[in-house]
């Protein structure tokens, strides 16, 4: 990089792009006026308004409960789909799987959620469960789009593990289960982990495949603020926007911290 | 290992694999069936109550008939091709834009010091941890007639009328790179960070000049990431509905908008699902060409 400047221009221009919106957000988040580009003076009065704003911490109260079920289900299906994936690599319905696993992660939202309201239509229809839409089916379609992305954090965490550790413990009697709770989980519970979280948030931000599947009784955090988005400017969005902010730097600074410390500690072993 | 697995263990062997497939097969497979079914239904049945699947089989013949009505509309209209094109458009664009701003920041993050990778690779992700609506609702603020790009352009004295760019195709082109530039520098970076940079050093000792390094090295063995991070930037926004509904006009036409109106504003269900049809078919073959320039990007790594 010390030999082309030019890369280093690019990449502070890249950053600039990137984050100059964020951190317009953040400051005219603390503005007084209700105008963006009008500055009137420092006021948290914004802050105050997003707390009294019963809606909208309803459907963010939602969104968090929705998003916990959903990342705790994606990891459990993930990690399956990731051990199927790595172990019985040889099997043509294995190479099907991982076809099928990546699908979600490309499909255009509109036609992943239109496909899924059809389905739980006709499933009532027929079968009589999911009753209605709301909560349960929310869940059921964002677990089916994350846990693709949990698959291919596992799997990858899965395939570069070191194997000897497991046959040492079989060769020493362990059974499959023991081993599998003694030795693979600790392994690949950094990935785990990430996982949970990215299933979280790709949960907590989706907003058109939850408007498709959910019904009149479920409204989630991205549908109140898209409403209101398109309603026009609502200086209390800045608020929350800069709110989430935060909450995400803090978040990915601690997780990064950590994967850098275990990517140190593993360079040591090794 | 495996022996070990298929001896001791068959049961929990089979749950394993079952669990994944039967959550994706009913889940992800079986809805487009249902998909198909409606699309070649009559606008009035489609609506629930509708009939059930065993009694249009019975009426094979009739609906048949009818049914193909939904199909023979869009080829008709000259509104939905349109679409088609306006989407196919979008995407191309936003795709090679992505690339002009994604490869030298790729290439740059590659290049860096060890120790500022994982930072800088960070850098790039966080943005997308933050809710995309609201990242979506930032650039409303920045482009609006008296938003905060005309307010500074104004001050400058470059301007002396606001720039009309909120609700053009100018600002979901915008919206769309912002929101979709880490999905192509993500796996850029991957195949530039592990590049064989011995053959660059061989090529400079040749007397081989940085560009004619860069062209006949760095970017073919760049290659397979390129065309993945192409293709996952590329697919859905063929269907994207949010960007364009938020930033784009009325002359910004896409297919994922166009069903998403059909659906939620007309109740049109079966055009709706014909529209979700054309664009499934839109996208296989993309679909397929990324899953094989994966595996080969997969298999260079390897």
């Amino acid at each position: 990089m010390r030999r082309m400047p030019v890369l280093l221009i690019i990449l502070i221009l890249g950053y600039v792009f990137l984050y100059g919106p964020i951190l317009s957000l953040i400051v005219y988040s603390f503005n007084a006026s209700k105008l963006v580009t009008v500055w009137s003076g420092f006021s948290t009065k914004w802050y105050a308004a997003l707390l009294q704003n019963d809606a909208l911490l309803e459907a963010a109260g939602l969104s968090v409960k929705i998003a916990a079920v959903v990342a705790s289900l994606s990891v459990l299906l993930g990690t399956l789909a990731a051990i199927v994936l790595v172990r019985y690599k040889k099997s043509r319905g294995t190479r099907n799987l991982a076809m099928l696993v990546t699908a979600p992660m490309v499909m255009p939202e509109v036609i992943i959620g239109l496909s899924l309201l059809l389905l739980f239509i006709a499933m009532e229809d027929l079968i009589g469960w999911p009753k209605g839409r709301g909560q349960l089916t929310i869940i059921l379609a964002h677990t089916t789009f994350a846990m693709a992305y949990v698959t291919l954090i596992v799997q990858s965490r899965l395939a570069h593990m070191d194997p000897s550790l497991e046959e040492v413990a079989e060769d020493l009697g362990a059974r499959p289960a023991t081993v599998f709770f003694a030795i693979t989980l600790p392994l690949i519970a950094p990935a785990l982990l990430a996982g949970w979280l990215l299933a979280f948030t790709l949960s907590l931000d989706d907003l058109v495949v939850a408007n498709f599947v959910s019904g009149p009784g479920a409204t989630t955090l991205p549908m109140v603020v898209y409403s209101s988005v398109r309603l026009g400017v609502s200086p209390e969005i800045n608020a929350l926007a800069t709110l989430i902010v935060v909450f995400v730097s803090v978040a990915v600074c601690v997780s990064g911290f950590v994967l850098h410390r275990q990517e140190k500690r593993r360079e040591a072993e090794q | 290992m495996i022996h070990a697995f298929t001896s001791k263990w068959v049961k929990p062997k089979h749950a394993i694999i079952a669990a994944p497939w039967l959550w994706l097969s009913v889940f992800f497979v079986l809805p487009f069936v249902f998909v198909l079914k409606i699309s070649f239904s009559e606008a009035l049945l489609a609506q629930p109550p509708y009939d059930t699947i065993i009694r249009d089989i019975d009426e094979g013949l009739i609906t048949l008939k009818i049914n193909l009505g939904t199909y023979l509309l869009l080829f008709e209209d000259s509104l939905y091709l349109e679409a088609l094109l306006g989407s196919l458009k979008v995407a191309t664009i936003s795709t090679l834009l992505c690339l002009l701003i994604g490869y030298p920041m790729a290439y740059g993050i590659a290049s860096a010091p060890k120790a500022w990778r994982l930072p800088l690779l960070m850098l790039i992700i966080l943005p997308f941890w933050t809710s995309f609506l609201i990242r979506i609702y930032a650039w409303i603020g920045l482009l609006k007639a008296n938003g905060l790009i005309n307010t500074l352009l104004l001050k400058i004295g470059i301007i002396d009328q606001p720039l009309t760019i909120l609700y053009t195709n100018t600002a979901v082109y915008i919206g769309i790179v912002y929101n979709y530039l880490p999905f192509l520098i993500l796996p850029l970076y991957a195949t530039l960070v592990r590049l064989d940079r011995t053959l660059l050093e061989a090529a400079a000792d040749l007397g081989c000049r940085p560009w004619r390094q860069f062209t006949s090295i760095t970017l073919p063995q760049s290659m397979p990431g390129v065309l993945a991070g192409c293709m996952l930037v590329f697919i859905p926004v063929m269907g994207e509905f949010v960007i364009p509904d938020l930033l784009g006009g009325p002359d910004t036409l896409m297919l994922g908008k166009l069903m998403w109106m059909e659906f939620f504003n007309n109740k049109d269900w079966p055009l709706a699902s014909a529209l979700a049809v054309i664009l499934l078919i839109v996208l296989v073959v993309p679909f397929m060409l990324m899953r094989h320039f994966e595996a080969k990007a997969a298999e260079e790594l390897a």
